[in-house]
């Protein structure tokens, strides 16, 4: 809920345009309901999102197309481990329907 | 693709946690301008 409260501020403060937001959950349920959160709203109506579409568009760092961003050294080093066991084409997936969503 | 964007990050204690997404990014031209590790919901 304080993140929440954290986002819509800066949200309001930097504008949505220039913003993006990255998830590093490996529960992709969780990180579903995180993401859908920062783009169309919180599903709860309990934080400070609910019914506040921010429309930021939400990446996870271990989708293929965040890796193929940023460089392979530093990638391997801070991201690598989780990689190799999470599903990362099947949260490429969903994360890209969640911002084409938005 | 990051490059010059202000990032929120959202890490995980028993995914990827904030600081490891933070170096990454960075590495990949954004700006941190918030990140946590934990549960966000």
């Amino acid at each position: 809920m304080e993140n929440q409260a954290a986002i819509k501020r800066l949200a309001e403060e930097n504008g949505a345009d220039n913003l993006v937001v990255v998830l590093g959950a490996t529960d992709i349920e969780g990180a579903e309901i995180t993401a859908e959160t920062v783009t169309l709203g919180d599903p709860s109506f309990a934080g400070p999102l609910g019914g506040v579409s921010l429309r930021l568009p939400v990446y996870h760092i271990l989708e293929p197309e965040v890796k193929e961003a940023i460089p392979v050294d530093v990638y391997q080093e801070q991201a690598g481990f989780m990689e190799m066991v999470a599903d990362t084409e099947a949260i490429g997936k969903k994360f890209k329907e969640i911002r084409d969503k938005a | 693709m990051f490059k010059g964007k202000k990032a929120i990050i959202l890490g995980e204690r028993d995914g990827v946690p904030g600081p490891a997404i933070a170096a990454c990014l960075e590495a990949a031209g954004a700006k941190i301008i918030f990140a946590v590790t934990e549960c966000f919901v």
